[in-house]
This record gives structure tokens, sequence and C-alpha cells, in this order.
């Protein structure tokens, strides 16, 4: 089953076009990772995706809900994290987390079930009385997660969110994530790490809000003849012939 | 509406303002600040007029006459000079507002029946106070005639030295003491100022810190968000109010002669108007600074200047006098007077209770609508 699908979704801000006839279909429990340098409309992916920014054109449907006609049902079906941390630095971890499962109804019943089995594989247990501000890196991100993850939600859409998080994290974090797959969640991340990228199921490359390619990792390594990913993207953007210096673009 | 997510929302909101020491200051100590300090500035009671005289006579009978000034409390005398060029330089240094100038011969005036001359130069750049200040000289003055007429020339018979006696007695302020005019309309300004600037921050921040893009992909609500938010807020703007009653009563000496009920329900109609005219700001806005300094312009600019607090709308051309329909604290200002000075009910105010509402409807509307959940 179909779980995200877009149809030549393009999204301008002014002259600048930041998603340009964007079409992709992604599968029900896929992890799909998106990669690009900075400013290749990841991130306005993510907004047109989840239904908090309009297109300019094209279509899309999430969980078979339309971005535009139906943003507001969508909404129960997605959960999303942010690039920029999104969450209450004044509240304490259960505080964000009590606060997201009101606002997306989570029913009391199995509310404390839920906040346990996130708050232990996360690791936040010992900090649920810190402050969200107080958290390293790492754990806010966890936190992030966790709030997204609260009303167990179809669709996942993720941010870089293991920008700046040390390896070790970023293992739990995948941990996590491996965890909600089993459950048949479709989730979509956005990684500058290509490492991470190789752990995706398939994944898109994006430059100038353009899909350069769109295919397992595995495919696009062979296709290239590279050994790494990293390797297949770089010569992949300079056969585009649009940036001159891959190295400063793309982090490993 | 969903209850569970506004409860959610208003707590969450309320935690904040909490734990934010500026948010806490600005709702809790400013207010209070600014009814003392505006509560003593902006009292219209002119006392201790500074006064400078230049007695020429210096006789009994003028010494008398500037003891009647001595002993009023409205002036102050603050020296005796000889010349005309010390008398103008008081006055225009500021130092002295009034110069009393007793003529050579005004003793001997009196004494034969005749209108004896007093000169008083009066500094009249501040006009207000200086016809206030006439005012109480005249006052004096009469004063003195009466007590001439009675004791001074007995063997003289003055059938009626005054043919019409003047003896006002004016309601709800009757020592014209302006604190208990300027107190209620002071706690009009304060509410509607702080109750929109507080919230003219709280959309505009959660954009900025970036907690709103989290926010706007959640199934919340336009008008769960607007009700949650102004909730905490709502519960300020009363405590401020409580506060603003207690210090008026207790500070200024300024007790409310109507009833309370009434005041507080009809204070909340204004306060939701006042706050989500905030709200609204900050909706459109998205941006705290420019919030911030919108709502100050919006509301403590026409509410000082326009609401009838400090200038009479009566006295207004026509077209300012028009304006003030628009301006919300002019019904709040006839509804608090109305119950602080002179006790009326309902009845009397139920206009003005009224526009009020409208107005907070419309806040409230629009607040609603503008509310966008998306990011651009
Ligand atoms: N609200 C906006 N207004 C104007 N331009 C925007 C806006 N949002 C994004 N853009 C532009 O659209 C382009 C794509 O931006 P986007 O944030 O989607 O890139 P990204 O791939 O997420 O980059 P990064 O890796 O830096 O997060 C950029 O050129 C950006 O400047
Ligand atoms: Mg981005």
């Amino acid at each position: 089953m179909i779980s995200i699908k877009t149809s030549n979704l393009t999204r301008t801000f002014g002259s600048n076009t930041a998603v340009d006839k964007l079409t992709i279909e992604i599968g029900e429990g896929e992890i799909f990772g998106l990669v690009g340098p900075d400013g290749a409309g990841k991130t306005t992916t993510m907004r047109l995706l989840t239904g908090i920014l309009d297109p300019s054109g094209g279509e899309a449907w999430v969980h078979g809900k339309h971005v535009v006609k139906d943003s507001e049902s969508l909404k129960d079906d997605i959960g999303y994290m942010s690039q920029r941390f999104g969450l209450y630095e004044d509240l304490t971890v259960i505080e964000n987390i009590n606060f997201y499962a009101d606002i997306y109804g989570v029913p009391r019943g199995e509310r404390k079930g839920r906040i346990d089995k996130l708050l232990g594989f996360s690791g936040l247990a010992p900090f649920a009385k810190r402050y969200a501000g107080k958290l390293s890196g790492g754990m806010k991100q966890k936190l992030g997660l966790a709030c997204a993850l609260i009303h167990t939600p179809k669709v996942l859409f993720l941010d870089e969110p293991t920008n700046g998080v040390d390896p070790v994290s970023r293992r739990d974090f995948w941990g996590i994530l491996y965890e909600m797959l089993k459950e048949k969640v479709t989730i979509l991340i956005s990684t500058s790490y290509l490492d991470e990228a190789e752990r995706c199921r398939r994944v898109g490359l994006i430059d100038k809000g353009r899909l350069l390619r769109c295919d397992t990792p595995a495919a696009i390594k062979a296709e290239q003849g590279a050994k790494t990913l990293e390797e297949a993207f770089i010569r992949i953007i300079t056969q585009q012939g649009q940036i001159t210096n891959p190295l400063s673009q793309i982090p490993t | 509406m969903n209850l569970v997510r506004i409860r959610a929302l208003a707590k969450k909101e309320f935690l904040q303002i909490l734990r934010d020491p500026r948010s806490l200051i600005l709702s809790l100590a400013i207010p209070v600040l600014l009814l003392v300090l505006f509560g003593y500035a902006l009292t219209l009671d002119v006392d201790n007029v500074p006064m400078v005289i230049w007695d020429q006579d210096n006789s009994q009978t003028a010494k008398h006459f500037i003891l009647d000034f001595h002993n009023s409390r409205y002036f102050k005398i603050i020296g005796y000079y000889d010349t005309y060029q010390d008398l103008v330089w008081k006055i225009d240094t500021g130092e002295a507002m009034i110069a009393m100038v007793l003529p050579k011969d005004f003793s001997r005036y009196l004494g034969s029946g005749q209108p004896a001359p007093a000169q008083f130069l009066i500094d009249g750049s501040d006009s207000n106070t200086a016809t206030i200040a006439r005012g109480y000289i005249s006052s004096v003055i009469a004063n003195y005639n009466q007590h001439f007429f009675a004791h001074a020339v007995a063997g003289v018979t003055i059938v009626n030295p005054q043919p019409v006696s003047f003896k006002p007695r004016p309601w709800f302020n009757p020592n014209f003491e302006s604190m208990i005019f300027i107190v209620p309309g002071l706690i009009v300004v304060i509410i509607m100022t702080i109750a929109a600037l507080l919230t003219s921050l709280t959309v505009a921040r959660e954009w900025e810190r970036g907690t709103m893009e989290q926010l706007v992909a959640t199934p919340v609500r336009p008008n769960e968000l607007v009700v949650g938010k102004f909730l905490p807020y709502f519960c300020i703007g009363l405590f401020d109010l409580i506060l603003s009653v207690i210090m008026a009563k207790f500070v200024f000496s300024v007790p409310v002669q109507g009833s309370v009920a009434l005041l507080f329900a009809l204070s909340s109609l204004f306060l939701c108007g006042a706050l989500m005219m905030g709200i609204l700001i900050s909706i459109i806005s998205r941006n705290q600074l420019l919030a911030s300094q919108f709502a100050i312009l919006a509301t403590f600019m026409p509410t000082v200047l326009l609401s009838g607090f400090r200038y009479p709308i009566w006295n207004m051309p026509a077209a300012v006098q028009a304006v003030t329909y628009l301006v919300p604290a002019r019904y709040f200002i006839v509804i608090v007077r109305g119950i602080y000075l002179k006790g009326v009910g309902i009845r009397d105010l139920w206009q003005q209770a009224l526009f009020l509402a409208l107005f907070a409807a419309a806040m409230i509307f629009l607040a609603i609508r503008k509310f966008k959940k998306k990011v651009a």
C-alpha cells in the first residue's frame, strides 16, 4: 500500500523554487531517506507533506489524505519533528510529553503505558523532571521523537533529527526507528549523514528542489560504480555540473 | 472545541508565565508601578502654588492681606522682593508661578472705602494650572472682602456686600479631589495596555522559538489555541484588577461606591477584548518586537488621549470625537467612573457594556480567523 504519494509537487518562494516538480511514492512501513545539500528543499518537502505549508503546484497525499484539502484530518495520522527543536524548553520532559498527549487526545487509559514505553526506550526516564532546555542535544532529539510518537502515528516525518548528535545517541535513535518500522510506521527522514542514508530502504537525492535519484542505496552505488553512498552522491551532483565544490556541500 | 486541548494549552502557557521572570514582572509588578507613578504624577490638584511678593505698601493692612495667602494651602510664599526684575526672574526660572504686587497706597485706598488695586502676574504657560491658580486667588480675595465688610468697617453701612451668594454643592466628588477622578481612569489605562502587551507576545514568541511549527503540525484547532492562550492571561488580568482596586482604596483612598460585582463583571468583558486584541496582533505579526510595539501604540495612546481619561471628549473637535467611538476604553471609562464615583448600576451602563461585548466578540472572531496553521 502507498503511504506517501506526490505528483509534480512544487513550492516557490518568489523566484526561488524550493521544491521542483517532485514526484515520489513511498510504501507503507518503508523508511525513506531524503538527502541533499543545504537549501536543497528537504525541509520545504517535509512541510508540504505535513500540511503546514501549501504547495504552489502539484499534489500530494499522505496516508490517503490530500495535504491541502484534508490537511486537518491528516494531522491525526502523522508525527512531525521539525529541524529546529520545537518543544518547550521551559517545560520539563514529562510536561512536554503530557502536553502533546493531551493535544493528540491520547486516551487516559493508554497514556501511562505509552509514556513509560517511550521514556524507557529513549532512555529519558531518569530525566523526566528535567527542563527540556537543560537536556543534551541527543536527549532533546529523543524527546522530540517521543512527543512525535505519543499518538502512534501512521507516518513519521523527521527533519534532520540526528544533526549534531553524538554517534552513540544516534545509534539509540535509530534503534527506536527500527522499533517503529516493526509496527508498520512509514518514516520519511532527512539527513546529512550518509551512513544513516545507507540504513534507509530507499533514498531520494535532491538538489535545488529537484529529485536527482530515487532508489535503494545498493542500486545507486552500483549505478555509479561507487563503494559508498557518499562517493555516488558526489558523482551524481558533480555530473549535474551545478556544484563546484561538492565536498563542502555534503557533510560526512 | 476540545476541552482537553484547551486545558493543556492553558496549563502550558501558565507554567511558562510562572517560570519566566520577565513576564511575571510585566504582569504583576508593572501594573502596580504604573498605578503609583501615574497616580501621583497625573493628579490635577493644584496645591502649594509657589508665589513671590513685592509689598510696596508695607502696612499692617497689607500684611494682613498677605497672611490670607500664607494661610491658604493653595499657595506657598517663597520670597519677598522689591523690584520687578526679581519677580520676573523668579517666574522665568519657574521657581514661582505667581507674583503679587501690592502698590504703595494699598492700605490708604482700603481705609477710604475705595477699591484697592493689587497686581498678580501669573505664569500662563500651563494654562490649566494657571486658570486653577487664578481661581484660588479670586477665592482668597473674595474671602478677604467678606471679612473686611463684616469687621473692618463697622462704621460704614453696607446693605448687602454679596447680592448673590454662590454656594456650590458638587456631587460625586465633593472635595474636587482629582485622585478620585484619575485613579479609576488609570485602572482602565493599565488594564488595557498590560493586557494587550502581555498577549501580544504569546503567539509571536512561539513562532520565533520554533515551537509553533511543531504545534501547527498537530490536530489543534485555531479556536482551541486562541482560547487556551487567552485563559491564563485572563486570570492575570483579573488579578491585576483586584490589585488595582485594593490599591485604589488603601493607597489613594478611592473606594468603589457602586457594586464591586458589577465592576468585575464588566471589567471581564473589557479584559476579554483587550487580551484578544493582543492575541490578534501577535497572530498577525508573528514577531515579538513588532507585536509589542504595535500593541503599546494601539492601546496606550488612544486610551490615554481619546478615551476621556484626561481630556473630556466633548471638548474635542468633531472629527476626533468620531474616532473616539472606536476606542473601547471610551466605554469602559464611563463604566468604571460610573461605578466608582456615582455608584450607578447596569441600567445606566448597558449601552457601554454592549459596545464592550461587541468589541470583544469582534476580536475573538478575528483572532480565530487570522490564525493560520501554516508556516508561510
Ligand atoms: N519561508 C521561506 N521563505 C523564503 N524562502 C524559503 C523559505 N523556506 C525555505 N526557503 C528557501 O527554499 C530553499 C529550500 O530550503 P529548505 O529549508 O527546504 O532546504 P533544506 O534542504 O531543508 O536545507 P537545510 O539542509 O539547510 O535544512 C532555500 O533556498 C531556502 O532559502
Ligand atoms: Mg532543512
